[in-house]
């Protein structure tokens, strides 16, 4: 497992690291978003759509009441949140095979609620509070390509949290 | 005209038979015999196949209780979207066979069309344009709407619904769901000025909305100093003051936007409608608007705020008068995203 540790100082720096990653996200990704409320998860996916080209005047809201929101950027995004889910029963009333095993990129909110059925090989992005503003965004990659893609990230990252 | 309504779009199953788009012959609901509050649902049950298991039954209640078979329906009206695809499919499914199987035409109705009757049940429509607030756990939006029922969106949110900026609060501070029903209690025994949150008006001109923010802030303020006690208890903050504070927050900028609509679009009748339009504080203020601004207010009885099935039967009324039935029933599809 290859981690990454950064620190981002406001709402529109965590926009622009999501940017980032959503740039250079490939199809079939798996991007897991692990945080407390109102840590910045939703916002990273922003971002990450934005990087993925999803229009702007496209509002990327929040997916907890529908679960699943899909955008068309240069690729699918489909952006989940499991938070409502209770049972590990209710994920199989979702499409969530060909949400996370298709052509598009898997942007997960409330990871845990998947529990083993969440993939190994995936991006784990982990969201803490330092301060009102602050928050440490710890990027973790399992799978040995995704360990050399966040490497060669890395450095892209830590100057657009020193910006 | 007996219109047969269907409405499986989120945690709710429900069936309800309206005459003429304003007469409530029955409205069944099936996760209102377990829980009875407004906001209805004590646990978010999202699976279809919960769907699948009550859809039958309901219907039938609901023509057992309008007094009818299904050969006396004029038409079957079913929520077509926005909502879960998956439940979604379990209605719109029944809807079709039952559309099918007695030769009746069907009528695919928007849940947020749906909403903003609910308003108007047992009278009269309006003859003029109006502003409608949909705002409910999972839509927070302003609309003109015109006399035959098609909607101008003005403005939503960019990030977290109103509904569900309280049913996160309401985690954020272990009060449990649904928490809009929680926070909205203790608000009222708290001191709205206690604790300054953030409003979120974006610009001036603005008619979107902004409520994540306003979770964050709770979120800090819950890290900072704990998730204070009742009143009378310790510590300087408490919980009342807290949800009072929170609740103002949200309602005060649902409040604006929606005078700043009808302004804007010149209109003398607005509405409230969704699940947070059960919500006291927003009803109050909404009135004391009315009465400031001199604009006519219509808010659904608080059992037609949440999802149910007589706001789509009455909708399918409009829906038909303005663009008629649908043509091709069996290939009718849901939608997760309408607007």
């Amino acid at each position: 497992m290859y981690t990454l540790k950064l620190t981002s100082p406001n709402e529109s720096c965590s926009l622009k690291l999501g940017a980032k990653i959503g740039e250079q996200v490939e199809a079939g990704d798996v991007l897991a978003l692990w945080g407390e409320l109102g840590s910045g998860k939703t916002l990273f996916a922003r971002g990450i759509a934005r990087g993925m080209r999803v229009p702007p005047q496209v509002p990327i809201t929040s997916p907890t009441f529908t679960i699943i929101n899909e955008y068309e950027g240069r690729l699918r995004l489909y952006h989940l949140d499991l938070y409502r889910l209770t049972t590990l029963d209710e994920l199989e009333t979702l499409p969530w095979r060909e949400v996370i095993f298709g052509a598009g990129v898997a942007v997960i909110e409330w990871p845990d609620r998947m529990g083993g059925l969440l993939p190994d090989k995936r991006w784990d992005i982990t969201f803490e509070f330092l301060d009102d503003d602050r928050r440490s965004i710890t990027l973790a990659a399992h799978g040995g390509r995704e360990q050399a893609r966040l490497a060669r990230l890395a450095r892209e990252l830590t100057e657009i949290t020193q910006l | 005209m007996l219109i047969l309504g269907i409405e499986t779009s989120c945690d709710e199953t429900a069936a309800a038979v309206v005459e003429d788009g304003r007469r409530i012959r029955s409205d069944v609901i099936a996760s209102q015999i377990a829980v009875h509050s407004p906001y209805g649902g004590v646990v978010p049950e999202l699976a279809s196949r919960k769907h699948v298991e009550a859809i039958l039954p309901v219907i039938a209640q609901a023509l057992d209780e309008a007094g009818i078979t299904g050969r006396e329906l004029d038409a079957v009206a079913v929520t077509q979207g926005p909502g879960l695809v998956g439940a979604l499919l379990v209605g719109l499914s029944a809807a079709k066979a039952l559309a099918y199987a007695l030769d009746r035409p069907l009528v695919a109705v928007n849940h947020l069309e749906g909403h903003m009757h609910a308003a108007f049940l047992e009278r009269e429509p309006l003859a003029e344009p109006f502003v409608c607030l949909v705002v409910s756990g999972g839509h927070t939006a302003l609309y003109r709407v015109d006399p035959d029922g098609e909607s101008h969106l003005l403005g939503s949110t960019r990030d977290d619904a109103a509904g569900e900026a309280f049913d996160k609060v309401a985690k954020l501070l272990d009060l449990g769901y649904p928490g809009g029903v929680v926070i909205d209690r203790l608000a009222a025994q708290g001191n709205p000025q206690a604790i300054t949150f953030p409003k979120a008006y974006l610009d001036q001109s603005s008619l979107e909305f902004s409520f994540s923010g306003l979770k964050t802030a709770v979120a800090n303020f819950v890290r900072r100093f704990g998730v204070p006690s009742i009143c009378g208890g310790t510590g300087s903050y408490c919980l009342e003051d807290l949800a009072a504070s929170f609740q103002e927050a949200v309602v005060e900028v649902l409040v604006s936007k929606t005078v700043k609509a009808a302004n804007f679009c010149g209109v003398s009748d607005v509405a409230a409608v969704g699940g947070v339009a059960a919500n006291s504080r927003l009803r109050q203020r909404l009135h004391e608007e009315a009465v400031y601004h001199r604009f006519d207010l219509h808010l659904p009885p608080l059992r037609f705020c949440t999802d149910n099935a007589v706001m789509i039967a009455a909708a399918a009324h409009t829906v038909w008068r303005r663009s008629g039935f649908c043509r091709n029933l069996l290939e009718l599809d849901a939608f997760s995203r309408w607007f």
